[in-house]
């Protein structure tokens, strides 16, 4: 593996020795262009993210966190309604998907492995990752919105409760494959019955590598839009309800993005800035909690 | 066993057992609906879809005119968009993707770098979609308009490339839709080639190597065909993945009916139709819209039964080499 087995052609000589190192150049050029193809990739992201802190950071202050969003045209103001918006949205999808992915979880790895109906809940949940994340919007605005006669937060919160359940519950079967079979084995043994198990041995074990999977489908409910956009909508109040149209983060950062207004644009790059913050915090605390198992 | 336990003792294990286990039946119910909510999905938006269905029927597919106003509604344009868009994504994703996962499984550069750029990879799959969008706006659009002004003068004269290339040259178009949606794949494509590079065994690579073939001979004669089914997977994914994407697609491409050969006009997708229009949407518009999302759903659902099944029978085959 190391550079010595790479390149056995030095122990050639004469005419084989000119055949092998034109074999043996023509694979460092290959190398190279390998090389200088994945450190391209850098380009792109590095580019994402210096355009977010310069654009973003010169209106990044305790206001946008304070304020509302500025009408169109004005200037000042922020997106204190929206950072609220995406808060409550991704709570209401956690309480929503949470006990659904971990009970499912729960039933597909303790109770009953290798039954039909488990292997089905694999299956669905590998399928319902691949959905993508605007028809889990189109689904709520059928269920939520048109029965309710309105855009609400709970529509928004639904919507992304069904695009984080498959993360949530395959993280968590993961999880749990991870827990010792000598636990389970020793809490039998003492007499435990399944549910004790469970609940005292098992879960307690497997908890940290849980949470990694909250944090996860947080981070990518957080960073959603197309769930969002016809079932909360937006809008330029503080929330009243959950009934009622809600602001969120990224929604705020695809309407300003198309106005024409300069201060609305740099308001969607200060978003950005928030929004890619709070996903960040999110992936690291998943990693770090992760870490310390 | 129990034969000279006690009576009473050997009744109270029988009661205890007959006792139905509350959290096992929870848990049953959970599973249960988490299988129910990808049918309950289906045939509600079919229910929705329903009165579409009855008046397009299957000419849905192949009407090119989508006219709100009219209550004319097809999705030909939005359909061969989605289609065009995704697979312009992979070519220009794949060959990166596969370098990347390479470079990330073979011993170019120490492993702090290779590490680096395996975060940054990753970094890529948890920028939001929105930002991407934002950040294509003002970068890949005034790139792909420079590009197109250059390339509508280059390929004038040459028969094929100047129908792909043909003027008025828009910064809101399919090159620039597909370009970002090539870097969003990126990610799906290089973690799973990446896992199929690694389950390559190493004794096929030492193999190789006491045969005297160099590195590349090593990569392209044994380690990539050992792998390819893993990488057919991964690809299989990354279109599942592209064709379902939104709203960096709605806010770059343009989001036009208009059916036309030349990557550099706007066009449209069916996930970004959706994005576009249910939020104003009543009555028939609704239900075609339901319409579209319900193709959507069975084109990606096919897509990503083709991956996994590629991807379980990638894992077989590899445990058999071991």
């Amino acid at each position: 593996m190391n550079t010595a087995t790479a390149e056995p052609t030095d122990f050639f000589s004469g005419a084989k020795a000119a055949r092998s190192s034109a074999r043996s150049l023509w694979s460092k050029f290959l190398s190279g262009i390998c090389v200088g193809l994945a450190l391209l990739t850098l380009v792109p992201l590095l580019s994402i993210v210096f355009l977010v802190l310069k654009n973003g950071l010169p209106l990044l202050s305790w206001n946008v966190f304070t304020e509302l969003p500025p009408a169109a045209g004005m200037t000042g103001g922020g997106f204190g309604n929206a950072v609220v918006g995406t808060l409550l949205m991704v709570g209401i999808a956690l309480a929503l998907a949470t006990p659904f992915g971990i009970l499912s979880a729960i039933y597909i790895n303790e109770y009953d492995p290798y039954s039909r109906l488990s292997n089905a809940v694999r299956f669905v949940a590998k399928l319902l990752t691949g959905i993508p994340s605007i028809i889990c919007g189109v689904f709520a605005y059928a269920v939520v919105v048109l029965t309710t006669g309105g855009f609400s937060a709970w529509a928004g919160g639904f919507a992304l409760a069904i695009l984080i359940l498959p993360t949530i519950l395959l993280t968590a079967e993961q999880a749990l494959l991870g827990v010792s079979k000598a636990y389970r084995e020793a809490s039998y043994g003492l007499g435990a019955t399944n549910f004790q198990t469970i609940w005292r041995v098992v879960l307690p074990d497997a908890l940290p590598a849980i949470m990694t999977g909250i944090m996860l489908a947080v981070a990518r409910a957080a960073g959603e839009t197309a769930p969002l956009v016809f079932t909360a909508l937006f809008s330029q109040f503080w929330i009243q309800s959950l009934r009622e149209p809600t602001a969120s983060l990224s929604v705020l950062i695809y309407n300003f993005s198309t106005l024409p207004f300069e201060h609305q644009i740099k308001m969607a790059w200060t978003a950005s800035l928030v929004l890619v913050i709070l996903v960040t915090i999110a992936n690291i605390t998943a990693q770090v909690v992760f870490r310390r198992r | 066993m129990q034969t000279d336990a006690p009576a009473i003792e050997q009744g109270g294990i029988k009661e205890f057992k007959r006792r139905p286990d509350l959290f096992r039946v929870l848990c049953w119910v959970a599973s249960a609906a988490t299988v129910a909510m990808l049918a309950w999905i289906i045939i509600e938006i079919t229910r929705q879809a329903a009165p579409s269905i009855q008046k397009f029927g299957l000419d849905f597919l192949t009407n090119s005119k989508w006219v709100p106003n009219r209550n004319i509604y097809g999705v030909s344009p939005f359909l061969i968009g989605t289609v065009v868009s995704s697979v312009i994504a992979l070519i220009f994703a794949l060959p990166l993707g596969l370098a990347i996962a390479i470079f990330l499984s073979e011993d170019f550069l120490p492993l702090p770098v290779r590490q680096f750029v395996r975060f940054t990879v990753e970094m890529l799959a948890a920028i939001p979609s929105v930002v991407y969008g934002l950040w294509g706006i003002f970068v890949v659009i005034p790139l792909v308009q420079a590009f197109g002004a250059w390339a509508v003068v280059a390929f004038k004269d040459i028969p094929v490339l100047n129908s792909i290339f043909a003027p008025p040259a828009y910064g809101n178009s399919m090159l620039t839709a597909s370009l970002v949606l090539a870097l969003m794949i990126l990610p799906t494509i290089t973690a799973i080639s990446r896992s199929a590079l690694v389950a390559v065994p190493g004794t096929l690579r030492e193999g190789a190597y006491a045969l005297g073939s160099t590195r590349w001979e090593a990569i392209f004669g044994v380690i990539l065909p050992t792998a390819a089914p893993g990488i057919v997977a991964a690809t299989i994914l990354a279109l599942g993945r592209a064709m379902g994407e939104t709203m960096a697609i709605a806010m770059l491409i343009g989001n036009s009916s208009r059916l036309t050969s030349s990557l550099l006009s706007p066009a449209g997708t069916l996930a970004g139709l959706l994005a576009n229009q249910f939020g104003e949407a009543e009555g028939l518009q609704v239900s075609s819209l339901m319409y579209a999302a319900l193709l959507l759903v069975v084109i990606t659902l096919f897509v990503n039964i083709a991956g996994e099944a590629v991807l379980r029978y990638t894992q077989k085959k590899t445990a058999g080499i071991r």
